[in-house]
């Protein structure tokens, strides 16, 4: 395994690079939902030229060429919702350990949650976070800004001043805004300033829980939360969204009642759009087995019948995004009893391999899996990356989503190791990763 | 045979808010104020038109300039005035109100000026009394007085007032003067714009006739007056904007952002100002400032609005 310490931030402004092709690949485009063969040739950072016409034989003399050997390329991963550490969790992930867990991971954009310590409140907090992943980062790390001024959900923050810093969204991470008036005036102003906002919407009330609501809590004598808390919530900001014209993201959205709510929404006509978490997507409440603290998340995760659910509301586009919900949580905090556990499970390295599991069992085409991570989140987002077309930054992967391998904590790079997938199967191993044509991150 | 000199008469009893004036009525109280300047300019100041009438002033909320300008309007139109601060009760603001209306109604006074923390206050006022009732301000809903004299100053600075545009910008949710000038400006031909941030307009405000803008750019783009209102922090009972910094850097009014209005766009503000938070001191102190005129027009304005209640004042 070779790690490239080329930062995408130095990549972009050199000027003269060799070209890069990457040729005999399986072409994912998650635009056009198409899987074809052809390759991918790579000038200046930005693609210049992808399709059939790439071949070995009509490059560039001096190109340097990698066969993928029919591997999959795809655009790399866009994951909206990460804890990277920094700044004041540093114990718990950095930017360079949360960075190179993405690249192995194909993640080659990572919106980062706001609510750290000191939070992402003011414009220097941008400003030391985008100085530092340029340093540090291997990955490209957009901050995401706080709602509301120190994310406790009762004073607007500097909406206008963080988005000049270079914020690219506004959210208060894992806290939801209990207040409506507050929120009312959050997507007022916010509005004016076309800034999305990605809300958590979990009623902190209802939501005591430690897992999901039902049988299966009743019989491990944990308190449950039931699907209502996000469901309640979530019913509420749509209809601030439709009083205030908000661009607005549900950050995780975990059942079936909430989907019947983004998919009014939307037909509606509303500005609004829904993530879920790999883990909601691929594991169900009984995962959690005997007490297995690292499957302890917040929203909880739900009965198979959601689970179901969620993946149908995936495949029909009710689901824009899927996220890693990446929130590394160290042994002391997580070696507990389940009910005193903190919420959280690693993500970024493991979500690819995990969504491949829905498409080896049928259950979603591979372009749709691919779009959710990639296209959806940049369209949100608005960033250029996240397609595979000529003139876009070459944020590319390449993978084979049939090799085996079993997930080894060990291995993984980020500074914590409570991955719900500890041990487990898995198909689709990344095998290089570029950010803006620049190798990131090299498999064998 | 009518002389030809009589001039038409404003036609109401009281002054409760400028909704409800027709344009004439407006043009008849901005002709008397603009003879009142040359009156408060001269060294002899006094007239008799109120000579042996009693004004009160009624301020239930503390006020420097509107209170002063009516003492001294009345003082120099020969009136006994009576300044009666009250403080605001929390509880049961109704029955007080009543209740001292009814008071001051007993001692006969000739007219009072009012101005009350709660919208409608006034109007509630001036059912309960027999005198002349001026509107000093009541709540977020009208300043009449206000919005006559930025006419006056706007008249008189650029000529006439229809077809200007006029960019009312900032704390536009809590403020009466923006209210009662939407109205008037409207009302004599000119195109009114609003801006600021959503959470600082009121909704619906629209539909009273003003073009919205929540980008100060581009709602000074082509303005010819730029009216900057106070941001009443005291009304706010939570952030309705994040801090004074981001506000100034987006809604205060700078050389910069006055760039983008005519070259000859003219700045007003009703004061008392925030320098630093709505208002950038170069512009408040600027030669293209009226601010001060504003105050100067303020007695006059209201010197003419006592003079055309005068005239149906009983035995008047």
């Amino acid at each position: 395994m070779k790690h490239s310490s080329a930062s995408p931030h130095a990549a972009t402004s050199s000027i003269a690079h060799q070209p890069l092709a990457l040729v005999n690949a399986r072409l994912i485009d998650p635009a056009k939902g198409t899987e074809s063969a052809g390759g991918v040739l790579i000038v200046d950072g930005l693609i210049r030229d992808v399709g059939s016409a790439v071949t070995p034989a009509d490059l560039p003399a001096h190109a340097r060429i990698i066969d993928c050997e029919g591997d999959c390329v795809a655009p790399g991963l866009i994951d909206m919702r990460a804890f990277i550490g920094e700044p004041g969790a540093e114990h718990r992930e950095t930017i360079a350990t949360a960075t190179m867990a993405a690249a192995a991971g194909g993640v080659t954009t990572i919106l980062a949650r706001p609510d750290t310590s000191p939070p992402v409140d003011e414009p220097a907090v941008v400003d030391f976070l985008l100085r530092r992943a340029r340093d540090t980062g291997r990955v490209r790390v957009l901050p995401s800004a706080a709602l509301t001024a120190g994310v406790n959900g009762a004073e607007i923050a500097e909406i206008g001043l963080l988005q000049l810093a270079g914020a690219a969204a506004f959210s208060d991470g894992a806290r939801s805004i209990r207040n409506a008036r507050v929120l009312r005036r959050v997507m007022q102003y916010a509005r004016d300033f076309d800034a999305l906002i990605i809300h958590h919407a979990e009623d902190p009330d209802l939501a005591e829980g430690v897992m999901n609501e039902g049988e299966f809590a009743s019989r491990l004598g944990l308190a449950g939360t039931p699907r209502e808390a996000e469901a309640i919530v979530l019913d509420r900001d749509i209809r601030l969204v439709r009083l205030t014209g908000a661009r607005y993201h549900a950050a995780l959205v975990t059942t079936e009642l909430s989907l019947e709510i983004i998919a009014k929404a939307k037909a509606d006509g509303l500005d609004v759009t829904c993530g879920t978490s790999i883990n909601h997507l691929t594991l169900n409440e009984n995962d959690i087995g005997d007490y297995r603290t690292f499957l302890k998340l917040a929203p909880p995760l739900r009965g198979e019948n959601e689970r179901r659910a969620l993946v149908e509301g995936l495949a029909s586009g009710i689901i824009d995004v899927i996220v890693s919900d990446h929130n590394p949580q160290d042994v002391e905090t997580k070696r507990l009893p389940f009910a005193e556990a903190e919420d959280g499970a690693i993500g970024l390295e493991t979500m690819l391999p995990a969504g491949l599991r829905l498409v080896h069992s049928g259950e979603i085409p591979l372009s749709r899996l691919i779009a959710a991570m990639t296209l959806r989140p940049a369209e949100i987002l608005r960033l250029p990356q996240g397609r595979l077309k000529a003139g876009a930054p070459a944020d590319l992967i390449r993978f084979d989503p049939n090799e085996p391998f079993v997930v080894d904590p060990a291995k993984l790079h980020s500074r914590c190791k409570n991955t719900p997938f500890d041990e487990a199967r898995m198909e689709g191993r990344v095998k290089l990763t570029l950010v803006a044509g620049e190798v990131t991150y090299e498999d064998g | 045979m009518v002389y030809s000199s009589r001039k038409p008469q404003f036609p109401h009893r009281h002054l409760l808010g400028i909704e409800g004036l027709s344009p004439l009525d407006i043009e008849i109280l901005l002709d008397l104020a603009e003879e009142a300047i040359q009156v408060s300019r001269q060294v002899e100041k006094k007239r008799a038109t109120l000579r042996g009438r009693t004004l009160i002033n009624l301020f239930f909320e503390a006020s420097t300039r509107t209170q002063s300008s009516f003492e001294l309007a009345g003082k120099r139109l020969g009136a006994d005035v009576m300044n009666m601060s009250v403080a605001t009760s929390s509880v049961k603001k109704g029955e007080t109100l009543i209740d001292t209306a009814v008071t001051l109604n007993a001692m006969r006074p000739d007219i009072i000026v009012v101005r009350h923390a709660q919208a409608g206050a006034v109007h509630l006022l001036a059912k309960k009394v027999d005198c002349a009732v001026v509107n000093a301000g009541d709540g977020a809903h009208e300043h009449p007085t206000q919005a006559l004299l930025d006419a006056l100053t706007i008249r008189r600075n650029k000529g006439t007032i229809k077809g200007l545009t006029v960019a009312i910008c900032g704390d536009i949710l809590h403020s009466r003067v923006a209210r009662s000038n939407i109205l008037l400006l409207s009302a004599l031909g000119a195109r009114v714009r609003a801006v600021g941030p959503s959470t600082l307009l009121p909704p619906g405000i629209e539909r009273m006739g003003v073009e919205v803008f929540r980008d100060m750019h581009r709602g000074l783009d082509g303005a010819d007056i730029v009216m900057m209102l106070r941001l009443q922090r005291e009304r706010m009972k939570s952030a309705f904007i994040p801090s004074a910094k981001e506000y100034f850097r987006f809604f205060g009014l700078d050389e910069a952002k006055l760039e983008h209005a005519k070259p000859d766009a003219l700045v007003m503000h009703p004061g008392p100002m925030n320098r630093g938070v709505e208002i950038d001191s170069s512009v408040a102190d600027g030669e293209r400032s009226l601010i001060r005129e504003q105050v100067e027009m303020g007695v006059a304005v209201r010197i003419a609005v006592l003079e055309a209640l005068a005239q149906h004042l009983p035995n008047g």
